[in-house]
């Protein structure tokens, strides 16, 4: 009803305004809304894996500690600083679309293509290395160095593979959100009256990097002391 | 920026200045060397309380508009908490 009374303002003609509100405003933080509630369900999405994570890693902390130092450190290190670069580009973007500059954000939606791509390409990396030496689990699985412990580490390759699987493959659907963003970008289509969808990408874009903030330390950066093993 | 959005006419404008991005840029960069730094220290049981420690203040730095998911991390601790008090107390013969 109101929609009709609003009819003639300026807003209810802007192309990107859905019928269902009333105005860009309204809009927004609905869009802005439903994303937080997603990213609500993503919380506890992973947190239920992590929580089985933590309860393997009590109950067998030798073979966690041996887990870790399979991995390289460096790459996830580096990995981690390029998400964060990334999240940081992302942010950019948000502003630059806020402040009407087509041009500045369309270059920081493409650094931060760029930046996931590293990502993801460091991590194809890693997954080749793991696989080669045996690491992945199932009837592939060889890694024998402490022959004892060695099922324990297999478990914690499942949780390596399937928590930083799972980071990946939302990291690809980021990308693909991103190449979306660009081309509407690119068309034109944000500006200070308009810039949910790229606020509304941010978010996921800031969800994800979080989410690898803490499966670094946990996958990567186990601590070794007072655990003895081998 | 949650706050911003309480006007229901105009389109939300908070424009958040540069030196903020460019703060929480490299307040998460030195968190991300600290996580290493720590991670290479002998501080007995210490050093998974301070990993998640950072990991946490590195996350708050981000979502600290998001005043939604605080609800979501709410429910998180109680499966944590429940999940816990049943398998630390379970086998305490072996721990």
């Amino acid at each position: 009803m109101t929609a009709v009374v609003h009819g003639d303002d300026e807003h209810a003609h802007h192309p990107f305004l859905q019928h269902q509100f009333e105005d860009l405003g309204q809009q927004h933080e609905a869009s802005i809304l439903g994303m937080w509630m997603f990213l609500s369900t993503e919380i506890l999405f992973f947190g239920g894996v992590l929580c089985a994570y933590w309860i393997y890693r009590v109950m067998y902390p030798q073979a966690w500690v041996l887990g870790g130092e399979q991995q390289n450190t460096l790459a996830g290190g580096i990995n981690t600083i390029v998400l964060i670069i990334s999240s940081l580009t992302m942010a950019l973007a948000v502003r630059n679309a806020q402040l009407g500059s087509r041009r500045a954000t369309v270059a920081m939606l493409i650094a931060t293509l760029f930046f996931g791509s590293v990502f993801l390409g460091v991590k194809g990396f890693e997954y080749t290395m793991h696989w080669r030496e045996g690491l992945f689990p199932g009837v592939h699985f060889t890694w024998h160095e402490v022959p004892e412990l060695a099922p324990k580490v297999q478990l914690f390759m499942v949780f390596y593979w399937g928590l930083t699987g799972l980071h990946a493959l939302h990291m690809v659907i980021g990308v693909g959100l991103l190449l979306w963003m660009i081309w509407r970008a690119w068309r034109g289509h944000f500006g200070p009256e308009y810039y949910g969808p790229v606020e509304v990408m941010g978010l996921y874009w800031h969800f994800v990097d979080i989410v690898w903030i803490f499966l670094f330390p946990f996958l990567y950066l186990i601590p070794h002391f007072g655990v003895h093993h081998g | 920026m949650a706050d911003e959005h309480r006007n229901e006419h105009a389109a939300p404008h908070h424009i958040t200045p540069l030196t903020t991005y460019i703060f929480v840029f490299v307040a998460r960069a030195a968190g991300t060397l600290l996580t290493w730094f720590a991670s290479t220290v002998d501080l007995g049981w210490m050093n998974t309380p301070i990993a998640l420690v950072i990991a946490t203040t590195k996350a708050a730095l981000v979502i600290l508009t998001w005043v939604v998911v605080i609800g979501s991390f709410v429910w998180l601790g109680v499966l944590f908490v429940l999940t816990f008090a049943d398998y630390l107390t379970r086998f305490w013969a072996i721990y």
